[in-house]
């Protein structure tokens, strides 16, 4: 369902993505990890066309979308949820769940889906989308505008990043279901061993390049000699 | 009341419906009032405008004064003042509504002055907007006091919708012991507009406390001032707060000012200006909202 051929990105003479190739196929679930600075969030980014790479192509069911806008590619099915969750002033985890899912709901449509992430809606609800939520309050209600969405790709750029590991050990069961009950692919930007569980296919990036695509044991194989804990317990991240 | 009439009358007090008290004041005169038994309005006799007693112990009513302006090349100015009793609990609607289609400027200044009984908690809701294409200029120039008794609370919703051409805006409270002032602008402005705003809050009492919160866009070549000083004479508690969005040409200046005259006050104040941030653009155009439509979301948003 997606192709990218030969991309390439460069940024202040450092090569950040060096002639990346990936396939990736429908109903698949798939982690994408390796070192910091390894061009991870970077090819998330290019896919979704919030950076547009220097060289390359990037087909979607067949169809070039390699010049197409950002918005253009959310109406192809593509969803992406931040690492760093966007706060607004003004606007409600209502509207922004609304907004999201492109339908009216109701207030209880939206209840269902907040509870569903594991928040108390009553009190979020018409709450804004600003810094008086916490980071995890904040990671839960991106998840939440990017899963109504019913995309047929959805990208998560490190869900695990600025929360908690309470949270955590939710978020996985909340990917788990994801998995069983969504059709679509999606794409996990991770460090965490425990979301390798529940991948498909884990791609390696290093360095820009791929070094490996396989299960989690083939490519936990690669960090055995340099891996070491970090944040989290599992977390892989040989900085 | 014509239909333009009734047009402005639902743009500035969309909840009017002709029950509870209330005064409509169309080109400079009264035209239509209503009393209730614990609210009445008395015009002045020494100049235009309305002096509103309201008793003591009233609640569960509300008061609307709506100003419309029809013909152009007046200048309306309107003294009102309100006095509310002991243990009130009321919401009062005012605003202003200019349809302009000729040469001439219509300037509405309205001077309100409220005078809040010990533990009254009052509601006031104020808009402002224009419309028509006379190039005559739509000014208007309010100005709110607020004398705050002990343990009453006021909280005051402000907003300039759309087509005003000029505006001086000033506000003034004083508050005594255990009050609580609540005060949210919206503003936006087009074209070459210009808005200023000044807030001066004096907290005198032991425990008062106030929040001024302004939202305001400036859009094409229009100009905005924020100007606010809150004085702490006591222990007291001062919050202003002020954003805005700018684009294209406008521009916006905030000079805040706090002043701490007792060693227990705290005072903040906080000002935000710059464009939309480009990370909420993105934001919304994955979820597949054009740039435009974008925009348009996160402006709405962030005024309402």
């Amino acid at each position: 369902m997606l192709e990218l051929k030969n991309i390439c990105f460069t940024r202040e003479g450092k090569k950040i993505l060096d002639n990346v190739s990936l396939t990736l196929d429908e109903d698949k679930f798939y982690v994408i990890t390796g070192p910091n600075g390894s061009g991870k969030s970077t090819l998330a980014k290019i896919i979704m066309g919030i950076e547009k790479q220097d060289s390359g192509e990037i087909l979607y069911n067949n169809e070039d979308i390699t010049h197409l806008s950002i918005d253009e590619r959310a109406n192809l099915g593509i969803s992406y949820s931040f690492q760093q969750p966007v706060k607004f002033k003004g606007i409600t985890v209502y509207d922004l769940v609304c907004l999201a899912s492109k339908k009216f709901l109701t207030k209880e449509d939206v209840c269902q889906i907040l509870t569903k992430i594991g928040l108390c809606t009553n009190e979020y609800i018409n709450r804004e989308v600003n810094d008086s939520l916490s980071g995890g309050e904040l990671k839960r209600i991106e998840i939440a505008s990017v899963s109504v969405r019913d995309s047929k790709l959805t990208i998560f750029d490190e869900p695990e990043a600025g929360i908690d590991l309470w949270s955590f050990d939710n978020l996985i069961e909340l990917f788990k279901d994801i998995r069983k009950n969504t059709n679509g692919s999606t794409i996990i930007i991770s460090h965490q061993e425990k979301i390798f569980d529940i991948a498909d296919k884990i791609i390696l990036l290093k360095n820009g390049k791929i070094e490996k695509i396989g299960n989690k044991e083939d490519v936990i194989g690669s960090f055995n000699n340099k891996r070491k804990k970090c944040c989290h317990e599992g977390c892989i991240n040989n900085e | 009341m014509n239909n333009i009439d009734n047009e402005l009358l639902k743009t500035i007090s969309g909840t009017f419906s002709y029950t509870g008290a209330y005064n409509i004041r169309k080109n400079g005169e009264s035209i239509d009032r209503q009393t209730t038994p614990n609210i009445d309005i008395v015009s002045k006799k020494d100049k235009s405008g309305l002096d509103i007693y309201i008793k003591d112990n009233t609640t569960n009513e509300s008061l609307d004064i709506p100003v419309l302006i029809s013909n152009a090349g007046i200048k309306d100015v309107v003294y009102n003042d309100f006095f509310i009793g002991d243990n009130v609990d009321i919401t009062i609607v005012a605003g202003c509504g200019i349809h302009s289609e000729l040469e001439e400027d219509s300037e509405h200044d309205g001077i309100h002055r409220f005078y809040i009984g010990k533990n009254s908690c009052v509601k006031y809701i104020e808009k402002h907007y224009a419309e028509g294409f006379g190039l005559g200029k739509k000014i208007i120039s309010p100005v709110t006091e607020i004398y705050m008794k002990d343990g009453s609370s006021m909280e005051m919703e402000t907003s300039q919708i759309r087509g005003i051409d000029d505006a001086i805006r000033t506000t003034k409270a004083k508050l005594d012991n255990d009050t609580k002032l609540v005060i949210n602008e919206k503003i936006m402005t087009h074209e070459n507009q210009k808005a200023k705003t000044v807030f001066e809050v004096v907290l005198n009492g032991k425990n008062s406390s106030s929040k001024v919160t302004s939202r305001s866009v400036a859009i094409d070549k229009s100009k905005q001032y924020f100007i606010s000083k809150v004085t702490g004479n006591n222990e007291c508690f001062g919050h202003v707060e002020c954003d805005a969005i700018v684009k294209d040409n406008a521009r916006v200046t905030s000079t805040p000012k706090i002043v701490a005259n007792n060693i227990n006050a705290s005072l903040v104040h906080e000002a935000t200006i710059g464009k939309i941030a480009k990370e909420q653009l993105v934001k919304l155009m994955t979820l597949g909202l054009s740039k435009e439509r974008a925009e348009e979301t996160i402006i709405n948003g962030f005024l309402n």
